[in-house]
């Protein structure tokens, strides 16, 4: 088992035949994904890839059945895009889109609440089964299927924690990037419930980085809910207040959201906290 | 995107949110005649920097008369402010807000922020106004009041009152702040801000509700949308090397430290700063160069990097998903070319093509330290900086 998705799972793409969206349904194809289709306004009954170009997600999820998408829309059409994949059914929505404006999703997030859909991202690198399904845009050669699950805000410190458990022999359940930005889908809350519940899945490790609070809320429910061994790494101690670090979720403002906060509510829930990004593998070796 | 306090009082007016009467100027004269023309017996004089603090150091003064507005006004122009946000170089004054003084009865907060936890707009509103606010959420947080607002509803009359109430208005106030609310609302959805703050908000002697200063930040993913906006950029109040940054698609801010940092994606160059330190070193910089990157891309990192004279040694550190490592390479050793390098530089290179990228550095004879491991690659660049 895995979670969220396995090779069964039949994605689209939105943005299908757009540059990003070209490049990494090439590359999903490779890995084995069941990619069975994609949509571009305007250019439906084409074929792409091999595969057939609808109009619209419905018209896709219609011929296709698929579940789930991945949208590689520009940031001003991403909005749109995400609610489309909605209104059309779809149950998994993987959004990789970077620099969505902030009120769009704060209204994408109101439309979107009690519909059941589930959202991952804006602006992350995706998701992944090893071996059985990759949504999104991470190298898929550095993953093994095995046993750890993995939860992370940044893209390419989740690369390092895959690379890492690759290395010690412990391999991946399942990896989701759940993004950097301020507004994002599921959190780590609802990825970790996920791992707990999972009978593949018997580590965990869970990325976090400055600005926010839902890692306070993820060492609490930790504390409360999760029995597995759970190894956390918390980027941007360095950071100094004030100061966008590239992801527009990265600020610490107000002293709230300091790297020292986090790691402190981590470690009083019990939690392994690494204070170096190179020692994530080791520990969690440590705790099987 | 920050801008000026005279252009967000500008925005307030579009949206008939009460505000002192004054002028921007940017000449000593300008200021003198301002205040003639202004009228009374007071004014104030406010150096415009983008950043807070500045009545604490000296960046706001009150004049009695109209010699002393002059004379201020002349002290203070092509100075630079140096306040608690700015860090020790400061920020340029080249213009000045001259506004009428108001007899303040009492000091209020007012601001508006997209909240993350309840993933709404919100309005925060204290009735300690005039200071830190931070202090008043930690010291007596039952002094701070917060008012979500629904997206699809909008704000409502209630949530108005209930922050007017809260402030001790009554009556004809409360009607003055719903509509101050409402003007405040619907500029923050207009023109996509990411934060309003009004602090203080003053209640005058005759019960008025003035916005004593403003403070308006945008949010930069949506900065395309509104060309309005952009143009009220004033990039002399930011760092010109982030701003260079910023041309080439990079993200870049510049830290104390002296060991330049190149790395891929925001949570890993975070990840390199904090093991830098970690190893007894202290980085120069924050530099992302993102995904999808081309050669000159890199080649502008590296030359961003070295144009600080602080730097002394450099740390490459890529794991390529989307970036291919040979085209990092390829992007180093352009640059290595192109500006004379004379600090070492330690490269770190994993993930997609990284045995490509390494060969390429190896064979082009550069004095380039390749090293595998992240941990390794830390230590001895941080050595490298000292010295050793």
């Amino acid at each position: 088992m895995s979670i969220l998705i396995n090779k069964h799972t039949k994605v689209i793409c939105q943005g299908f035949t757009g540059k990003q969206g070209s490049f990494h349904s090439r590359q999903a194809l490779e890995y084995g994904t069941q990619l069975v289709g994609g949509v571009t306004p305007g250019r439906g009954h084409e074929v792409h890839l091999g595969l057939p170009v609808f109009d619209t997600v419905a018209d896709a999820v219609n011929s296709t059945g698929a579940t789930a998408s991945v949208i590689y829309v520009p940031p001003f059409y991403a909005a749109d895009a995400i609610l489309e994949a909605v209104d059309a059914g779809i149950t998994l929505i993987v959004c990789i889109t970077e620099g969505i404006p902030i009120l769009q999703m704060l209204r994408v997030k109101a439309a979107m609440a009690d519909t059941g859909a589930l959202l991952i991202g804006p602006n992350c690198p995706g998701i992944i089964t090893p071996g059985e399904c990759k949504i999104g845009i991470m190298p898929g050669n550095i993953h093994l299927p095995g046993s750890i699950g993995i939860v992370s805000r940044s893209g390419t410190l989740t690369y390092e924690s895959v690379d890492q458990t690759t290395k010690q022999g412990l391999g991946q359940s399942t990896c989701v990037g759940i993004g950097g930005d301020p507004i994002h889908g599921m959190n780590f809350v609802d990825v970790l419930s996920r791992f707990q519940a999972d009978e593949q899945t018997k580590g965990i490790v869970m990325v976090g980085e400055i600005g926010g609070v839902e890692e306070e809320e993820a060492a609490e429910y930790i504390k409360g809910h999760v029995t597995k061994p759970v190894v956390a790494y918390i980027a941007g101690q360095t950071a100094p207040p004030g100061k966008r670090m590239g992801h527009a979720g990265a600020i610490v403002t107000g002293g709230k959201g300091t790297a020292a906060g986090k790691v402190a509510a981590l470690k009083a829930a019990g939690i392994e906290v690494v204070n170096s990004p190179t020692d994530i593998g080791v520990a969690m070796k440590g705790c099987l | 995107m920050n801008i000026h306090e005279y252009q967000a009082k500008q925005l307030f007016k579009d949206y008939q949110i009460p505000v002192p009467e004054g002028k921007q100027v940017t000449k000593p004269d300008q200021a003198e005649l301002v205040a003639r023309a202004l009228g009374g017996e007071g004014w104030v004089v406010k150096a415009q920097v983008h950043a807070g603090g500045r009545g604490k150091v000296g960046g706001v003064k009150l004049a009695n008369s109209l010699k002393e507005v002059k004379e201020f006004s002349a002290s203070l122009l092509g100075q630079r402010l140096v306040t608690q946000q700015t860090g020790a170089e400061g920020l340029p004054i080249n213009s000045l807000l001259i506004e009428k003084i108001y007899p303040i009865k009492r000091e209020l907060y007012l601001s508006l922020v997209v909240d993350r936890s309840s993933q709404r707009v919100m309005f925060i509103a204290s009735a300690a106004g005039g200071m830190d606010i931070e202090t008043v959420a930690h010291d007596t947080p039952e002094q701070i009041i917060s008012v979500p607002i629904h997206p699809a509803a909008g704000l409502q009359g209630y949530q108005c009152r209930k922050v007017g109430f809260a402030l001790g208005l009554k009556g004809a106030q409360l009607r003055e702040l719903e509509k101050l609310m409402g003007g405040l609302y619907q500029l923050f959805l207009a023109k996509d801000a990411s934060q309003i703050e009004i602090n203080p908000l003053i209640e005058t002697d005759s019960g008025e509700l003035l916005a004593l200063d403003a403070k308006i930040n945008f949010d930069d993913n949506a900065l395309a949308l509104h060309p309005d906006i952009a143009a009220l950029q004033d990039p002399e109040q930011e760092d010109p090397k982030e701003n260079e940054a910023q041309q080439f698609g990079l993200n870049y801010i510049t830290l104390s430290g002296n060991i330049g940092c190149m790395v891929n994606g925001a949570g890993l160059a975070m990840a390199t700063m904090d093991l830098v330190k970690l190893k007894g070193g202290f980085p120069a910089n924050f530099l992302d160069v993102g995904g999808g990157t081309t050669v000159e891309k890199v080649s502008e990192a590296f030359k961003l990097i070295l144009s600080d004279p602080e730097v002394k040694a450099v740390l490459v550190n890529i794991f390529g998903g989307i970036v291919q490592c040979d085209v990092i390479a390829q992007g180093i050793l352009a640059a290595v070319e192109q500006v004379h390098v004379t600090v070492p530089v330690v490269v770190r290179l994993e993930g997609t093509h990284a045995e490509q990228g390494r060969e390429l550095l190896a064979k082009s004879g550069v004095n380039i330290v390749a090293a595998d491991d992240l941990e390794h690659a830390a230590e001895q660049v941080v050595a490298l900086a000292k010295g050793r």
